[in-house]
């Protein structure tokens, strides 16, 4: 999973397929932290307050 | 008594009815939870598996549950990406469905490996030729997808939504579902195209070995493109059964029509390609090896014709036929019959693809290997669908899942004063 | 890592099992087990989930007296090779614990890297793999007797003939500590051949055209090791898995049985 596992190689193999598993990760990743963060900035904005 | 966390202007039944319900699923629920304990501490000598039936009913459950929960993906896909608009009325469903599929494939997966606590491995010491590899990789991954499509739900919840910071990041989530639902697409495509191609790779069993293209068998992409026409009409089914156990209509007649057409057109081309399949692989690939497409269907109490009869012509065709017309779509009778067929079909194919590999001998000088599970795999097996059960309870209840519920309900109650 | 025996000449340890002359004692499986601390159960009936790493299978050719013949074929792991080493079971398990040896051209099981999916098993035509399905008991004081070159297995993992891989371990040390780097044939042999009274078990280096199992087989390497000599046949040859052990008989019948056909295919071919 990390280079650091000894059966590491930085071969086309792993490339693609290592590649597409971070890619996945980091998209997920990297969506729920926007939407976390952007969500907090929406609260301190008062934004979602008015409903109900 | 919980009517504060009842999703406004939707009628439920009484607090004691669900309690109750949820009590008697519970039971079955409980059962399942003692078989997987035993199995868990006593380890996989409370299965029937043997060393010649190593892949059983767990795999098949795990596969099966995965190609029925298939309908989230697609669906997600085409409402997100494709831009079918109706489809936002069933995709939650679709969502908490793929959702249950997807939890219970992985919790069954971590009953069926001998040493679940080193499960790990497959991620770090990856190998990353092997089939597997790729479906645990995209099924964790993808698990997670449908997490995050399912937590807005959650927080759409009338109490939860009180929250100004749940609110919001509700809102957000929706904001940038389509990256969401697209990374869901492209890992499912991947994962169910591994499920297919892991007994096709395996050269060594002529019964499901495949040729393909590259490093893909034709199951890779058989898998896929069923899972894409059973999912749909398992989200149908469902959705069908959940209606008649409200006694009230959930989601209009033009969205299920409209989910119906695309899931036969699918059906249909599948069915196709899953003849032309199977013909190749009778007729080259397996005399190749060395057999006779009658060895594989004869000399054994089960598995005869029948089963393919059963597949491709009974589940294939026929539903394939009635979802395509529009009269067969029309009529509420065939319709469900008709996903209920497709359902059984992409089950009866999963369980052909890991089963029936196991049973056929290979070694000339062995016989048909037969294999009935244990009550600890039946009681692990039904425990998802017990557990299923009562988060569609629970959800159904307290979240808003069916946004037609209200509108529908409110022209019908029009309609009465008319 | 991978590189650093480049300048010693890449072995191909296999098998020739003449079948004409195994009488189906179990001597090998014996030898087998108690080398390789092999687990048992008290009831060893069902051979379905006991663990039997070298199994022993009565064929018989069907006739009636008098012309009913029997045969035994005892069956290792067949540690095969596939295309450039892409074994049944190795190319499929999710962990990597499981190797084909390049060097040696032996199909590893790493215990205690296995998580027990029994892919491999699933893969395996031969059936030569096995899952333990228990922990592993000896009875009171037989774990004194057990092996201290060969790690015992726990439950929930798979295991399989190593073809002994401990014993080339043994004498790879032996040899390198008198400064050689090459081993004489009789130097690396398995318990089952050693235990084989009738001598119908040889092993070696297919690739050394000096060792025994090289004359009786003559692996056509060119062609996936396909034997050259007529009375030589393969297990499943038609699936392309490779394998490193030959069996030898002169009956056409036995020979026969080591494939599948279909309906008359390939009769005659052994004439």
């Amino acid at each position: 999973m990390l280079p650091f596992s000894f059966e590491w190689a930085w071969d086309m193999g792993h490339m693609v397929f290592m590649g597409g598993l971070w890619y996945a990760l980091t998209i997920l990743g990297l969506g729920m932290t926007y939407c976390i963060i952007m969500a907090a900035v929406d609260t301190a904005k008062g934004k979602g307050s008015h409903n109900h | 008594m919980d009517s504060a966390l009842i999703p406004e202007g939707v009628k439920r039944c009484s607090f004691g009815k669900f309690i109750l319900w949820i009590v008697i699923v519970g039971a079955v629920l409980l059962w399942g939870v003692v078989a997987m304990l035993l199995c868990w501490f006593k380890g996989l000598n409370q299965t029937n598996m043997n060393d010649a039936y190593g892949f059983a009913l767990w795999i098949w459950a795990d596969l099966a549950v995965i190609a029925l929960g298939g309908g989230a993906f697609f669906t997600g896909l085409l409402r997100y990406v494709m831009g079918k608009d109706e489809l936002k009325n069933i995709i939650n469903y679709a969502v908490l469905i793929g959702f249950i599929c997807y939890s219970s494939a992985l919790l069954i997966l971590g009953m069926d490996v001998g040493q679940p606590l080193r499960s790990w491995f497959i991620f770090w010491h990856a190998n990353v030729h092997s089939m597997l590899t790729e479906v645990a990789f995209c099924l964790s991954c993808y698990f997670a997808v449908l997490t995050i499509e399912y937590i807005p739900l959650i927080l759409e919840n009338r109490q939860i939504d009180r929250v100004p910071f749940f609110h919001n990041l509700s809102h957000n989530m929706h904001g940038i579902m389509a990256i969401f639902a697209a990374t869901g697409a492209f890992l499912s495509f991947f994962h169910q195209g591994s499920l297919g191609g892991t007994p096709a790779v395996l050269f060594g069993r002529p019964f499901s070995f495949r040729e393909g293209v590259l490093i893909w068998p034709w199951t890779f992409f058989l898998f896929t493109w069923s899972a894409a026409a059973c999912g749909p009409c398992f989200t149908i089914l469902v959705t069908w059964i959940t209606e008649k156990i409200t006694r009230k209509k959930l989601v209009k007649q033009n969205v299920i029509m409209l989910l119906a057409k695309i899931a036969g057109w699918m059906l249909a081309t599948y069915t196709v390609a899953k003849i032309i399949d199977t013909w190749y692989w009778a007729t080259v690939t397996a005399p190749a090896r060395g057999f006779n497409f009658m060895d594989f269907y004869s000399n054994n109490p089960l598995y005869g014709p029948w089963i393919l009869v059963l597949e491709i012509v009974i589940c294939g065709v026929i539903p394939s036929i009635i979802l395509i017309t529009k009269t067969g779509r029309k009529s509420s009778f065939l319709l469900i019959s008709a996903v209920l067929l497709a359902v059984l079909g992409a089950c009866v194919n999963r369980w052909v693809m890991v089963l029936q590999v196991m049973a056929v001998p290979v070694l000339t000088f062995e016989s048909w290997f037969m294999y009935f599970p244990s009550w600890q795999e039946i009681a692990t097996t039904i425990l998802p669908v017990a557990y299923g059960i009562i988060l569609i309870m629970i959800s159904y209840r307290y979240l808003p899942i069916f946004p037609q519920e209200q509108e529908i309900e409110e022209e019908k109650n029009a309609s009465i004063f008319v | 890592m991978k590189e650093e025996h480049k300048h010693v000449k890449t072995k191909k340890y296999g098998m020739v099992i003449d079948l004409d002359k195994c009488t189906g004692c179990g001597s090998c499986m014996v030898a087998c087990m108690s080398e390789n601390n092999v687990p048992f159960k008290k009831d060893e009936t069902n051979k379905l989930d006991s663990i039997t790493w070298l199994r022993i299978y009565k064929l018989t050719n069907g006739k009636k007296f008098p012309e009913t013949d029997i045969c035994y074929i005892p069956r290792p792991c067949m540690q095969c090779e596939g295309e450039h080493g892409h074994a049944p079971c190795v190319s499929v398990c999710p962990a990597t614990a499981t190797d084909y040896n390049h060097e040696t051209g032996i199909v590893s099981q790493i215990y205690t890297r296995c998580f027990g999916c029994r892919y491999c098993m699933a893969a395996c035509p031969y059936h030569a793999r096995y899952f333990n399905w228990w922990d592993p008991v000896w009875p009171d004081g037989m774990e004194k007797s057990l092996s201290p070159n060969v790690s015992p297995r726990m439950r929930g993992v798979v295991e399989k003939c190593s073809f002994c891989f401990h014993r080339y371990q043994l004498a790879k040390n032996k040899a390198y500590a008198q400064g050689r780097r090459e081993l004489k044939e009789d130097e690396y042999q398995t318990a089952c051949t050693q235990a084989c009274p009738a001598g119908a078990i040889t092993f070696g280096d297919l690739n050394n055209h000096n060792h025994a199992v090289y004359k009786l087989a003559k692996p056509d390497n060119k062609h996936g090791g396909r034997p050259r000599n007529p009375n030589a046949f393969r297990l499943l040859e038609k699936l392309g898995t490779n394998p490193k052990v030959y069996y030898l008989s002169t009956r056409e019948w036995v020979r026969r049985a080591g494939d599948n056909y279909i309906k008359d295919e390939g009769k005659l071919e052994h004439h």
